[in-house]
């Protein structure tokens, strides 16, 4: 107990707001809660309110180096220390240290005569506070001392007592009190509803059922002297202690923006995209059952392991070995994936609860896995029954999450066949939200059903708008063109018989150009041989021309030889010689 | 009467409040009516020995605590109800 005194420190400035480790309400109410004053905190029973009060300490004395005092009024400390264990909170180390319990519980045999105040418990916590240098303090379950008071003038005085030595002594005090469940809304009729007009900001946790399914939520009622966000939020207690879902508030910092993009896995996919999904976009595939969403976003999974980032896969339909099998029969394989610790499937198929709890498991299980991509199959499961109210906002959530931490986001919604034909809004309106939307659909022709695959839109991105055929093949997915024919698109056998009728068309095209040439070639070579022998008869023709000549002149010589000869040897007269 | 026990009380007050005095001062009429010459009354001020208080966990002021005979007994508040303290204490039946 006894400590080297310390003495409050003539600090800076103080900023108005103290932290109190709490996701979300730090948020709300920009920066935690009024530092140097009174908090109100109520709730009905197991609404959470001492997991709070306590997670505010054991932020102080963790991050915010403040000591914090925890007076437990309900509880002994060792349950509350022993309740708080699963949140790793290394509570021991801190106890006797920076965080103090002092045990406040009125004994079961006490006895009762006339009236009493607590200047005596305040004497004890300020000797504490002076001992420790306690910044912080807890009351928790204030009322059940408040109930051993007599009358409502005896508690308001006690109240006001207490109320005035935490103000004077300037800690930041956090106060709880039962409230009657499911009755946030009439706080104010309840009998500690002074309290509410006394302290600087007021907190209220509500617990109700939906249709079997468990709703949480918290409200800051009042905060003097601040803004804050007025809306009752979900809040969860998970395995680190308690998170409220909170909604992007204004004046959040908006995620950066990359011109990264991403493969798609298919990659005739990818060219419709102008290269992929962007970095850090949500893509929602919608279609009916059936229609390869999961294929498609099991290869989008797939190319983020090969790129070698981390990965992780949630599956509400199906067990993970399943989906692995699955998929491997289209030529995905994911296993290598998952054993070298890429990727990491996760089964959510008997996970029942609110939408919040979905979505908080869903962020707790990213962030430890540091997933980078993050596939989510379906996420319509989020509006199921007892979640068609919170599930918009969820899903509204995850999205504004994912996009601010920069994880690329790929969920897949199940249309219902019977309700919306139409390409229709998906069932969690969350259509507008995300950056690319791809549908899938049917189409039924000629007896068949073929998977036609769109691009309804894709933000920032020029893409194809033509209705592609999606092929599934144990080679992989891929994605092809549709013939168009008489304003209608052919797919399947059809589109099969069409590639074959041109295909037969131009062979048989082919196989007449051919033969034509054969011919051709035939015929050029009989000319030419024709032309050969011509060339030969002529130059023969010439020949025996040159021959005649040439004998006709010999002919002629021997004529005339002959001649003369033979008036030479008739003895012809002079004149026949002088003639010649 | 001869083996009749003595009483060590410890009465614990917050400052020199209406309180207290009230309470300091019945207690002293009680004993002086039930428990005379066997009573021994210690009282302390809260705000001066807090840490007595905290060891005590004392919390709500003024409270009684007896220290014997056993059993021991606490109670809470300025004693102006006489009944609940006698029935406490086991002084039911000693009539005045």
């Amino acid at each position: 107990m006894k400590k080297t005194k310390t003495t409050r420190r003539a600090a800076p400035p103080a900023p108005t707001k103290t932290a109190t480790g709490v996701p979300g309400l730090d948020q709300m109410t920009g920066g935690g809660l009024p530092r140097g004053r009174t908090t109100l905190l109520v709730g009905g029973p197991g609404s959470g309110k001492t997991i709070l009060a306590l997670q505010f300490l054991v932020h102080g004395a963790e991050v915010e180096n403040e000591t914090g005092i925890f007076v437990a009024f309900e509880e002994t400390p060792a349950r509350i220390v022993g309740n708080a264990e699963g949140f790793g909170w290394n509570l021991p180390g801190l106890m006797g240290r920076k965080l103090h319990f002092v045990d406040a519980q009125p004994s079961p045999d006490l006895v009762q005569s006339g009236t009493f105040d607590l200047s005596g418990m305040l004497a004890v916590l300020e000797s504490k506070t002076r001992a420790t240098g306690a910044r912080r303090i807890v009351f928790d379950a204030l009322d059940i001392m408040l109930a051993l008071l007599p009358d409502e003038a005896a508690k308001r005085r006690e109240m006001y007592r207490l109320h005035e030595w935490l103000v004077a002594k300037g800690l930041t005090a956090l106060v709880t009190l039962k409230a009657d469940a499911d009755d946030s809304a009439s706080v104010v009729q309840q009998p500690f509803s002074f309290m509410q007009f006394m302290v600087d900001c007021a907190v209220i946790l509500n617990h109700t059922v939906v249709l079997g399914v468990s709703q949480r939520n918290l409200r800051v009622q009042k905060y003097r002297g601040s803004s804050f966000d007025e809306n009752e939020s979900p809040f969860l207690i998970g395995s680190s202690g308690f998170e409220v879902a909170v909604a992007r508030t204004l004046g959040r910092m908006d995620a950066a923006v990359t011109n990264e993009r991403v493969s798609s896995g298919v990659r005739r996919l990818d060219t419709m995209l102008g290269g992929g999904y962007y970095r850090g976009a949500s893509v929602l595939i919608t279609g009916f059952p059936g229609t390869a969403k999961t294929t498609l976003s099991g290869a989008f999974a797939e190319a983020a392991c090969k790129r070698g980032e981390r990965t992780m896969f949630v599956s509400f339909d199906s067990d993970g070995n399943e989906v692995i099998r699955n998929l491997a029969s289209v030529g995905i394989k994911l296993e290598r994936y998952v054993r070298n610790g890429l990727l990491r499937l996760i089964s959510a198929r008997t996970i029942t609860g609110s939408a919040e709890t979905y979505l908080v498991r869903i962020k707790a299980l990213a962030r430890e896995h540091s997933a980078r991509c993050l596939v989510i199959d379906p996420v319509s499961t989020l509006s199921k029954a007892g979640n068609e109210l919170t599930a918009h906002s969820v899903a509204e959530r995850l999205i504004d999450w994912s996009k601010s931490d920069g994880t690329t986001l790929v969920c897949t919604s199940l249309l219902d066949e019977m309700a919306s034909q139409a390409e229709g809004g998906s069932p969690l309106q969350i259509s507008t939200l995300a950056d690319t939307w791809i549908h899938l659909n049917y189409l039924v022709q000629a007896g068949e059903r073929n998977r036609g695959m769109s691009i309804i839109k894709s933000r920032g991105t020029a893409h194809s708008n033509q209705v592609r055929e999606l092929i599934l093949s144990d080679a992989g997915v891929t994605v092809t063109d549709t013939y168009t024919a008489g304003g209608e698109v052919l797919m399947g056998t059809m589109r099969w018989e069409k590639e074959g009728s041109v295909r037969r068309a131009t062979e048989v095209a082919e196989m007449a150009g051919r033969l034509r040439r054969v011919k051709l070639d035939a015929e050029e070579a009989e000319l030419a041989v024709r032309v050969k022998s011509l060339q030969a008869e002529l130059g023969a023709k010439k020949a025996e021309k040159v021959l005649m000549a040439l004998t006709a002149e010999i002919d002629e010589r021997e004529m005339s030889s002959v001649r003369t000869r033979m008036g030479e040897l008739r003895g012809a007269d002079a004149a026949i010689r002088a003639a010649r | 009467m001869s083996a009749k026990p003595l009483f060590r009380f410890r009465l614990y007050v917050a400052g020199n409040t209406h309180n207290s005095d009230q309470a300091i001062s019945n207690l002293n009429a009680l004993c002086r009516a039930y428990l005379p010459d066997r009573h021994d009354i210690e009282v302390i001020d809260i705000v001066r020995d807090p840490d007595r208080a905290a060891a005590d966990g004392i919390f709500m002021t003024p409270t009684l605590i007896k220290l014997g005979p056993v059993p021991g007994r606490r109670i809470v508040g300025t004693l102006s109800q006489t009944q609940p303290v006698l029935q406490a204490l086991g002084l039911e039946g000693a009539a005045a």
